[in-house]
């Protein structure tokens, strides 16, 4: 940790020079915090299976500057997600390339880099950079303050609808091992519509990478918001994401976090609703095998009256991989009339994987519906010995049978190109065809 | 078509099957029927492959093969059909999807290629209409959802998609009114063929009144302890099993 604290110290003029000053002004009250805290300490509460410190030992190497070379790489890469019609937007190693960037967006929709957006609309950047994560971030977000240099900004004034989603490609990779540190910022005014759909994926896979992401989302009243995350990074890859949101009145959202492949993940969402009748829908789909490991941690803040929440996480583990859910509703004494409900299912294929699931919920007001539920087990053997008595052989049974169990996680995505899409990686998935992140 | 020969069989260390005997050639209708607890369903499930059965003894040949030697799947392929007795609901898979991907691995096992999706639903539309089955079940999660009769005549709709050598019915009787014991009959009977055999297994002579069995045996305590003509199910229904049970040499 020291290592990190001392590179700061002595990089600061380089690590300034690069952004605007909006970004650079926030840089020494988290640096007070990690100094304070440090990152989240192995085997407290919310981590009890993901060892950050141990994580981010490695010397990992920064790049402070702009890669050189990013023309060349983001023209090379092909999404598996290319098929889709979206506004289409790249970033290498947490910086933000302008050069392919969607142009053709609707007028006073801004989407692009962070330092542009500070620059364009120093208020608004002001008035919601950094808020939520200073005010409720740990040592993780406040890693990353001190760290980014660039990022993401989708920024949707009042009553501007977006029918076509944005689509965010986050590359890393390179040839020395690097911690990215990036950015992304999500304001979407009162009665705003949009869908943004963020992509991870790692071009080197002979190195290893490191990435903390943080991430700031605030509707505003009446607004409607999709956010699609999907990592498929591999085997040598940490993430470490962090996503804040806040909930005006009537507004409402569909999470949905996808992990396909991945080294390491760990995925924190911090969800507060604080209007009236907000509400929010969270799924979460995991796929790990070999030694793969994936840590989601949600809390959904009900702070105000009849919010609506609807949380559903499956996992598939096979070979040695470990998943870890955890997933906190927290329902204040104001927030009545709330409905939340969690359920997490995961289904095991060996004996040597393991699951961890910490189901909770926290309630303060007496006029709520609430539930939570959590199942973890093995392949129904009767259904598989039915499909088998049919003539289809026993891999493909349980690919058909592990597809059939991501099916609602999958009917939660409402952009018809992403589902269908989605449907085709994960069937490759199972059937160990997903070998390269570019593979189509 | 079917020898079985000497066949014992347990299932968590019970054995079931003790020293069981059976000849079936193309063409015949057999019935199998006993009292609870016999064997009957055990006999169904190791001629299908259940792996929870463990054969401990004696050997079946399917069509000059040594059957206890094939997997499930490659009993399927192979032309062995069972009608289940209790049909597994699968949640999240197509009937669609289910059904096009057993007729096509039965293709691909004979050397044909894939049926085109227009080709197979085309498939789907005429063996539905064998067993009057409503054809917005066919969009639904197999068997979810679905009633007693419904997942019975879906069996019989299965069966007349893969177009099986030898059909296995496990107390499709079990659970259907009149009206579905007579859909689900005409279904079999209209799948009947010369180079084809059916095996009813049933408690009850009412499903023998529609399908017409040449042979009735009578299983019990894991042998077959008779065997006779289709008059033989007519007299266990009027005097019971105990008269047979008490001339049994089974020990």
């Amino acid at each position: 940790m020291q290592q990190y604290i001392d590179f700061f110290t002595s990089c600061r003029a380089e690590i300034d020079a690069q952004c605007h000053p909006l970004l650079n002004v926030r840089r020494q009250q988290a640096l007070d915090q990690f100094l304070r805290t440090g990152f989240p300490p192995f085997g407290s509460e919310d981590y009890q299976h993901t060892d950050i410190r141990d994580l981010l030992k490695e010397n990992f190497g920064f790049y402070l500057q702009p890669p050189t070379a990013m023309q060349h790489t983001c023209n090379m890469f092909q999404c598996l997600v290319a098929t889709l019609n979206s506004y289409r937007y790249f970033m290498l190693n947490g910086w933000f390339y302008d050069e392919n960037a969607a142009a053709d967006i609707p007028q006073g929709v801004f989407a692009g880099s962070l330092n542009v957006f500070a620059a364009c609309y120093p208020q608004i950047f002001e008035r919601y950079f950094n808020r939520q994560a200073a005010d409720k971030g740990d040592g993780l977000s406040a890693f990353n303050t001190m760290f980014a240099q660039d990022g993401y900004v989708l920024y949707v004034p009042a009553d501007t609808i977006v029918e076509k989603p944005f689509q965010l490609t986050n590359l890393s990779g390179g040839n020395v091992s690097a911690l990215t540190n990036r950015r992304l910022l999500v304001v979407l005014e009162a009665g705003a519509q949009a869908k943004l759909l963020v992509c991870d994926h790692s071009t080197n896979e002979q190195q290893a990478s490191a990435a903390t992401q943080v991430t700031e989302i605030y509707l505003g009243e009446h607004a409607t918001f999709d956010f699609y995350e999907m990592e498929e990074s591999n085997r040598k890859n940490v993430r470490l994401a962090t996503t804040f949101v806040e909930q005006a009145a009537l507004s409402h959202a569909i999470f949905n976090n996808i992990t396909l492949s991945n080294g390491v993940t760990r995925n924190n969402f911090r969800i507060d609703l604080s209007g009236d009748h907000a509400e929010s829908l969270l799924y979460g789909m995991a796929i790990a095998d070999q030694e793969q490991q994936i840590d989601n941690q949600t809390i959904v803040n009900h702070l105000a009256k009849a919010g609506h929440c609807d949380e559903l996480y499956k996992y598939v583990l096979d070979d040695e991989a470990v998943g870890v859910f955890g997933g906190r509703i927290v329902v204040a004494q104001a927030a009545q009339q709330t409905q939340a409900f969690q359920t997490n299912r995961n289904l095991l294929g060996n004996r040597q994987c393991r699951m961890f699931s910490k189901p909770q919920l926290e309630i303060y007001a007496d006029d709520v519906k609430c539930s939570h539920g959590m199942t973890t087990g093995q392949l129904d053997e009767n259904a598989l010995f039915y499909m088998r008595a049919r003539g289809i052989p026993e891999t493909e049974a349980v690919m058909l049978l592990k597809f059939a169990f991501m099916n609602d996680v999958i009917q939660g995505v409402r952009i018809d190109g992403l589902r269908d899409r989605l449907k085709l990686l994960i069937e490759k998935r199972f059937r160990g065809e997903l070998a390269s992140c570019r593979c189509v | 078509m079917l020898n079985i020969h000497n066949l014992h069989a347990s299932v968590n260390g019970k054995e079931i099957l003790r020293g069981l005997n059976l000849n079936i050639r193309a063409g015949e209708v057999h019935a199998i029927m006993g009292p609870n607890g016999s064997g009957k369903s055990t006999l169904s499930a190791v001629l299908t492959g259940n792996p929870a059965f463990e054969v401990t003894q004696g050997e079946i040949i399917f069509q000059g093969r040594d059957l206890l030697q094939m997997s499930p799947e490659e009993r399927s392929c192979a032309g062995i059909f069972l009608s289940f007795q209790y049909p597994v609901e699968i949640p999240g898979v197509s009937m669609v999807n289910f059904m096009r991907t057993a007729v096509n691995e039965h293709r691909k096992y004979k050397g044909e290629p894939p049926l085109t999706a227009g080709e197979f639903l085309k498939l789907m539309r005429e063996k539905q209409t064998i067993v009057e089955l409503d054809k917005h079940l066919v969009n639904r999660s197999v068997n979810e959802g679905f009633s007693g009769g419904e997942k019975k005549r879906n069996e019989i709709f299965q069966m007349a998609m893969l177009e099986p050598k030898l059909a296995i019915l496990d107390e499709t009787d079990s659970g259907l009114d009149i009206d579905a014991l007579r859909i689900v009959a005409n279904g079999v009977n209209h799948l009947k063929r010369d180079d084809n055999a059916t095996v009813v297994i049933t408690h009850y002579q009412r499903l023998l009144d529609y399908i017409r069995p040449d042979i009735v045996h009578v299983l019990y305590k894991g042998q077959i302890i008779k065997t006779a003509g289709p008059e033989l199910a007519l007299e266990l229904e009027e005097k019971g099993y105990d008269w047979l049970k008490e001339d049994a040499t089974v020990y």
